[in-house]
């Protein structure tokens, strides 16, 4: 018997200390097993939120910074301009990017910077205790919106994916989910292009991956992949927005 | 009326939407974010109120200069790292003389720190923490019954003297429940907002609020006119709570929760025959001075003791105040670990040189 | 044809891997909890298994080793 799956080696052997059923695994394992493959453990460097995954440096086998909450891309920045080089990645919730982070981001994909970001959206603030995220959903319940997101009042959900692609320099834009095995699979695609099209230098690259929070969202873990198929997708499409072909 | 038992976090936000806010703008960071889910759930059901959850601290802050220029009683609450990112707005708000409540409920640092409760943001309230020479008021609760009498009087200080208050709590004011009673505290008489920026309807010159003065000997006058008025604040609004200091041997100075703990301590010292008192100072600015100078002359008094849940930042203050009359000891526990009187005993204890 | 082994000490009994296996083999053992409290994720017919690395790739804990 021949082993066709097993943990990578670009992940340390700490347990996650994750909820649960949620996909924070799911999507860590991605961006580990695609830079094992792509044989860049040696060279990368990530950059943690502030969130859920703020331990994320205890799980990836490679050199890792914490950034302040919303800073990552700016950190990332800096060492990408030191190690032009390396294989950059930030790991980032919707909070972290899409709240307070939104101005970082923009200037990272403006400038081109040539990282990759995993954008985790889960529609929900999940360390914090479950607050409104810029993702939230019209009519969806958070700590902060208890009588349910209104539009009238706090706007509607960010598309972050369909913003950053009108950004020149944002070469690779994709959003992917990971709510069965079959999207779990182009999920891992589309994070392998966005770490190539850096490697080539072509520009900023973002995967977004529609995610669960079982714990916030008051559902299962397996009630959960449900809701996000039947809420999320239809409101954030799944799909390329942006890729290198396109770009002169 | 009866007492209720609230959480600290929760029983602030009432206390500031009773004292008349109907403007919150805030974030979440632990351990406080009971205060903006409060608001959240409350504001929509008054009448004028409005709560908004910002996209940073930085926004919040920005936010909260925009409304009390526009003569609004508006709050934001946040936690030491989250606090550290409103500085520039706070000077903003001090700059061009702005009402406001700005609640910080003090976790563990420097950095990310931790989530439990500390006292290390004494230096960031009270010396600056913002760029320029300002002042902010700032009110150290003890308790979460003091928490709420000192948010409503915050927000009348604020517009009685035209300056940015803060409320210094920490991780243990902001998760304890305890029982309180909402009072109506008692109200001064407030000048009006003729400054604020409302719409001149056509029957005046249009208002500016701003902290801008290019010409320098402008931008130093306006310097001076923030000192009288803190000349003023330092007359009137400094409070100080002293316990059991007729014949003490040993002061304890402490503020917050810590002044508690001290408390239990110092009925263990007294069952060992030691006599200490506690001065707890609860406008952290302006500081006490003048009781501490005068307890330095106390005759009966050895020595002081400071202790903070820090690596020691008031103490610098009670240094001043002794004035060098008298040696200053400090005992301190941070990153959240806790002090507990059984230690701050045996530290009392050391110092005056062993049990009696 | 196909074998897994579980990690069980990572499992959190979070179920994902229950709802995609093609030969439905994947059940919680509810009879027994792992040092986490967890029931944990398990296969009792394994003769069943054709090692489609399914359950593996939806785990979230990185608990399932798959041979084929």
């Amino acid at each position: 018997m021949a082993v066709v799956f097993e943990k990578t080696k670009a992940l340390t052997d700490k347990p996650f200390h994750y909820c649960p059923g949620c996909t924070h695994g799911i999507i860590h394992r991605l961006v580990a097993e695609v830079l094992e493959e792509l044989n860049l453990v040696e060279k990368t460097i990530g950059v943690a939120p502030v969130g859920c995954a703020v331990f994320a440096y205890d799980y990836f086998n490679c050199d890792m910074q914490e950034a302040a909450h919303g800073r990552a891309p700016a950190a990332a920045t800096g060492i990408k301009r030191v190690n032009p080089k390396a294989a950059v990645f930030t790991y980032q919730g919707d909070g972290d990017l899409a709240s307070i982070g939104a101005a970082e981001i923009v200037h990272a994909a403006m400038r081109g910077e040539k990282i990759t970001t995993i954008f985790v959206n889960n529609a929900i603030y999940g360390m914090t205790g479950g607050q409104m995220a810029p993702t939230t959903l019209i009519g969806q319940k958070a700590t902060t919106a208890p009588y349910g997101r209104v539009e009238d009042h706090a706007g509607l959900p960010l598309r972050v994916s369909e913003m950053l692609a009108t950004i020149p320099k944002a070469v690779f834009v994709e959003r992917v989910s990971v709510h069965d095995v079959k999207h779990i699979i182009q999920a891992k695609k589309a994070i392998k292009k966005a770490f190539q099209a850096q490697m080539e230098g072509k520009g900023f690259t973002l995967v977004e991956v529609l995610s669960t929070c079982p714990t916030n969202w008051g559902k299962t873990p397996v009630e959960s992949l449900k809701w996000l198929e039947e809420n999320m997708i239809p409101y954030f499409p799944l799909g390329n927005f942006r890729n290198t072909e396109e770009v002169k | 009326m009866a007492k209720e038992l609230w959480k600290g976090n929760e029983a602030i936000a009432e206390a500031a939407i009773k004292a008349g806010c109907r403007f919150f703008f805030g974030y979440p960071i632990t351990p406080q974010n009971e205060i903006p889910e409060y608001m959240a759930m409350k504001m929509p059901q008054i009448d004028g109120g409005c709560f908004l959850q910002a996209e940073s601290e930085v926004a919040a802050i920005n936010m909260v200069y925009g409304a009390a220029g526009s003569g609004a009683r508006v709050m934001t609450s946040s936690s030491s790292p989250g606090i550290s990112l409103k500085q520039e707005g706070i000077t903003y708000i001090a700059g061009a003389e702005l009402p406001c409540v700005i609640v910080n409920i003090v976790r563990g640092g420097p950095g990310l720190g931790g989530i439990q409760p500390a006292q290390s943001d004494y230096f960031q309230a009270c010396k600056g923490g913002g760029h320029g020479d300002y002042r902010l008021v700032v009110l150290a609760p003890a308790s979460v019954q003091e928490a709420v009498d000192l948010v409503q009087e915050a927000f009348d200080i604020a517009d009685q003297y035209r300056n940015p208050v803060m409320i210094l709590g920490d991780g243990m004011i902001g998760q304890m429940m305890e029982p309180v009673e909402f009072t109506e505290v008692k109200k001064r008489k407030l000048p009006g907002k003729p400054w604020a920026t409302v719409g001149t309807k056509g029957e005046r010159s249009g208002n500016v609020i701003n902290s801008l003065f290019i010409d320098p000997a402008e931008c130093e006058k306006h310097n001076f006119k923030l000192f009288e008025k803190y000349s003023e604040i330092e007359k009137n609004e400094t409070k100080v709570e002293t316990y059991n200091m007729e014949g003490a041997e040993i002061v304890f100075v402490a503020y917050g929760t810590t002044s508690r703990i001290v408390k239990n301590a110092i009925n263990a010292l007294a069952k060992d025959g030691i006599k200490a008192g506690i001065i707890r100072p609860i406008t952290l600015w302006p500081y006490p001075q003048k009781a501490i100078a005068e307890a330095a002359e106390q005759a009966s008094v050895k020595a002081f003791l400071t202790v903070e849940m820090s690596m020691g930042q008031m103490v610098e203050d009670v240094r001043l105040a002794v004035n060098g009359k008298k040696p200053v000891h400090f005992y301190g526990r941070t990153g959240g670990m806790i002090p507990t009187p059984k230690a701050i005993v045996e530290e009392a204890k050391k110092i005056l040189g062993g049990a009696k | 044809m196909g074998k897994v082994t579980f990690d069980e000490n990572r499992c959190k009994g979070c179920e994902l891997c229950t709802t995609v296996c093609p030969a439905k083999i994947v059940v919680m053992d509810k009879d027994r909890i792992n040092v986490k409290g967890y029931h944990v994720a398990t296969v009792k017919e394994m003769d069943k298994c054709t090692g489609c690395a399914s359950c593996a790739r939806i785990c979230p804990d990185v608990v399932i080793r798959v041979e084929r």
